[in-house]
């Protein structure tokens, strides 16, 4: 028998055990990022999955439900209505870049259960330029 | 003016990098002391002119110096001097020169340690650093060159520095840090390729190669725990890591750098290994450059990913360049460096040592995976997703129990063949205490969490094995020579200082661990709205929303809450805030903590209602959290006691001479 039998089944059992971990859950737990467009393409298959919503806060769109926060979210080509329970920061305001990571509900209604306000200078929302969004004090430069 | 002296001094450090590099590998291959000389004397040209191009920014940028591009990007003449100053790592091409101030003064460290060392390894070693030296000195002086002037009219103000940036103070040491230990990895890359090239990694090359490994460990540590200190910090949602492509780009190297500080450990002992540490010190040094493109180049998005940059596909071709020399070389020369060892039974300290490297490792592939899959799925499927926390947690939460029990079984088993009741007494005891601490913990916790029950299982276990080992030398020169306790401690203490060091580093690392592992399961969090002068209970807590303060500062307004927190016989006052900048859209939060050893109180402020009259925010009880900065103060405190031993005594069990025995 070979002493090196051992430290072999170790290597196999560690990298076996750790690949196995790995692929399991690698597939489980994608997040998949989708503009509203994309959201609606993906029809039944949105329905299920935890999916990360991209786009511009519509103009005129945001409401109040009790203690839930309702607006819609665009990209210019396709819209999405999202409802959180989260409070929504002070610079969430209308033409604002957001990703809301959620489900679509059956009601059509995405139930957002972290909002994400872009306030990076740089960052850009998944639209076209066909939203407007008249009144917005543009950042200076980039 | 101080544009143009940037430029020379950058172009300078190219040219002598460059020449430096051809003229090392000549006087490694021609074996030749005269050309050593010169890429001695050029590298110490690199270092100095590098410096001084640092030194001219830092000038430029003190005296609002707006005809340079960088200064008009980053400067404004609001901001305070502190953050002027360090405004340097504000931004993508200032921050490159950092790294190049930081190459400089390693790469010259390395020179006038190696001055008359190991002539065998030191010509190739410094004409790889210095290969390194000229590509960044390359984008300084090209793609990334911060000294170019402003587009004109030259402007008489700028925007400032980012103001997530300039929030808080820890972002003037968390980028410093993490980039001492990026680019540290430079010097023991360069000693790796150096032995691989001559064939030669000899006891002596090899501890070199472990303090070289040993110090950028330290920063990348130290970093590391302060990224998460900073985020926790300033970005106000309570946590300190989120598996963020960039926080995990700075733990990959981290944990290959980990297990080589280990497997070097063996060599010096059993001869073994040789290869396999050669090839971790390469793998860290690819991963801090696969991290740095990741941090730079805007293929994420993030905090950390400045303004797009051209620098991407540059960088990525060196990187390429590099991993292709490295697997070349490794392939071509490996053999070369075959050890020779007896093989150790599958229940001895070797084989610990073995399973910590390939757990180390494989939590490093599983990372890699995690964190570039979305990456190449872009890539090749066009679909753009990302890979969710759980997944991280899966993987991190197992791994991290075994490594943590492997750090309590690996010291206490015997070296080499022993027998079954020699590990069965070396075992007893730490079963026995890390019984108790998992009673403790299950009694304090609740059963509600296994794995931090695990946690806290394997935590004891490498408690007392760290501490007996520090005391049990303590008590046989007691029992030996009669010492007293002082003395007896000193002795011990002298003369296995680095071993003192190791189990110092591995009981921070426990104290993190636990940390983590507590504040991650018990943590509590909501969001509350609060009219003024009403009070709102949260988990043993009343919030309490006294006003709103609007101070002015010059760089930026600051409008602060005053909420009065009551609970458990405490009472204090706590003023999260949102911050507008000068030159900024958009407000930024600014959370406000009250920390304790048992639990901080955190707030953020979400926003402040119309006319003041309500705010709303989000409240979160993380327990043990301040655990998490002291044990990174321990780590640090272990690694300096590991690098500046006292008294030189040859540990080495390969040293050529026999270590004096004390006279008594």
């Amino acid at each position: 028998m070979n002493k090196k039998l051992p430290a072999i089944l170790v290597v196999v059992a560690v990298v076996g055990v750790l690949g196995w971990l790995a692929m399991g859950s690698v597939g489980d737990n994608l997040v998949y990022y989708w503009t509203p467009t994309e959201l609606h393409a993906a029809g039944a298959k949105a329905g299920e999955a935890t999916v990360r919503l991209g786009g511009l806060v519509k103009p005129g769109s945001v409401t109040t439900e009790g203690n839930a926060t309702l607006f819609l979210v665009t990209d210019g080509k396709d819209e999405v209505k999202v409802r959180t329970q989260e409070i929504p920061p002070q610079m969430f305001r209308e033409c604002i870049g957001v990703v809301v990571e959620g489900t679509l509900g059956d009601d059509q209604v995405f139930e957002s259960k972290k909002l994400l306000v872009k306030h990076d200078e740089n960052y850009k929302a998944p639209t076209d330029s066909t939203v407007k969004c008249p009144d917005m004090p543009m950042p200076a430069k980039e | 003016m101080l544009g143009q002296a940037g430029q020379i001094f950058v172009l300078v450090a190219l040219a002598a990098a460059m020449a430096g590099a051809v003229t090392g590998f000549a006087a490694g291959s021609l074996r030749s002391h005269g050309l050593l000389r010169w890429t001695q004397t050029l590298s110490r040209w690199f270092a100095v002119s590098m410096t001084a191009a640092v030194a001219v920014m830092e000038t430029a940028l003190i005296r609002h110096d707006f005809s340079v591009k960088y200064v008009s990007e980053v400067g404004s003449l609001q901001t305070p001097l502190y953050i002027t100053i360090v405004s340097l790592w504000s931004s993508l091409s200032g921050s490159i020169l950092l790294w190049g101030l930081i190459l400089a003064i390693f790469v010259g460290a390395f020179t006038e340690w190696s001055r008359d060392r190991h002539p065998e390894n030191t010509p190739w070693s410094l004409a790889t650093m210095l290969v390194i030296c000229a590509f960044f000195s390359f984008l300084i002086a090209g793609p990334a060159n911060p000294f170019t002037p402003a587009p004109s009219p030259v402007p008489t103000d700028g925007p400032g520095p980012n103001p997530l940036l300039q929030n808080h103070v820890l972002m003037i040491v968390h980028p410093p840090m993490l980039y001492l230990g990026y680019v540290g990895m430079t010097v023991p890359f360069g000693m790796a390729v150096g032995a691989l090239i001559s064939g030669q990694l000899g006891p002596a090359w090899t501890q070199a190669l472990r303090r070289a490994l040993l110090i950028p460990w330290g920063f990348l540590s130290v970093g590391i725990v302060l990224g998460g200190w900073w985020a926790y910090a300033v970005l106000g949602w309570g946590g300190y890591w989120s598996w963020d492509p960039v926080e995990n780009a700075s733990f990959l190297p981290w944990l290959t750098a980990t297990a080589a500080l280990h497997s070097a450990m063996l060599p010096s002992r059993r001869d073994a290994l040789k290869g396999w540490t050669v090839t971790l010190v390469l793998v860290t040094f690819v991963l801090t450059l696969l991290g740095t493109f990741m941090t730079r180049s805007g293929v994420f998005n993030s905090v950390h990913s400045f303004t797009q940059s051209d620098i991407g596909p540059i960088f990525l071709a060196f990187l390429g360049a590099v991993l292709i020399a490295c697997v070349l070389l490794l392939a071509s020369r490996i053999d070369k460096l075959a050890g020779e060892g007896a093989n150790p039974t599958l229940i001895s300290r070797e084989s610990s040592f073995l399973v910590n490297n390939l757990l180390l490792v494989g939590l490093c592939f599983t990372v890699l995976l995690g964190t570039t899959f979305p990456l190449i799925m872009e890539a090749v499927k066009g679909v753009r997703l990302s890979v969710g926390e759980p997944y991280f947690n899966q993987v991190a939460m197992p791994t991290g129990v075994a490594l943590l029990f492997l750090m309590g079984v690996g010291p206490a088993l015997p070296w080499g063949e022993p027998s079954l009741q020699k590990v069965a007494q070396a075992l007893g005891p730490p079963v026995v205490a890390s019984l108790v601490a998992l009673g403790l913990g299950a009694a304090i916790l609740g059963t509600s969490s296994p794995w931090t029950l695990a946690t806290v299982w394997a935590a004891g276990f490498a408690t007392y094995v760290s501490v007996a080992a520090m005391v049990s030398p303590v008590l046989t020169r007691m029992r030996e020579k009669k010492e007293s306790v002082g003395g007896a401690f000193t002795q011990a203490f002298l003369r296995n200082q680095r071993r003192y060091g190791g189990y110092v580093v591995h009981l921070g690392i426990v104290i993190i661990v636990v940390a983590v592992a507590i504040s991650h399961a018990w943590r509590q969090d909501t969001e509350v709205t609060i009219p003024k002068g009403e009070t709102v209970s949260f988990a043993g807590y009343d919030f309490r929303f006294d006003m709103v303060e609007k101070v002015r500062e010059p760089h930026r307004t600051r409008q602060q809450v005053v909420v009065t927190v009551k609970g458990e016989g405490e009472e204090f006052v706590l003023r999260p805030a949102l911050n507008q900048y000068e030159m900024s859209m958009n407000p930024i939060g600014s959370p406000d903590v009250h920390s304790t050893a048992k639990r901080d109180v955190y707030l953020s402020l979400l926003k402040i209602g119309d006319t003041n009259e309500s705010i709303s925010l989000h409240i979160y009880l993380n327990p043990v959290i301040a655990w998490l900065w002291w044990g990174m103060f321990v780590v640090i405190f272990g690694t300096l006691l590991t690098l500046f031993t006292i008294r030189r005594a040859p540990e080495s069990a390969a040293a050529p001479v026999p270590a004096p025995q004390a006279a008594k």
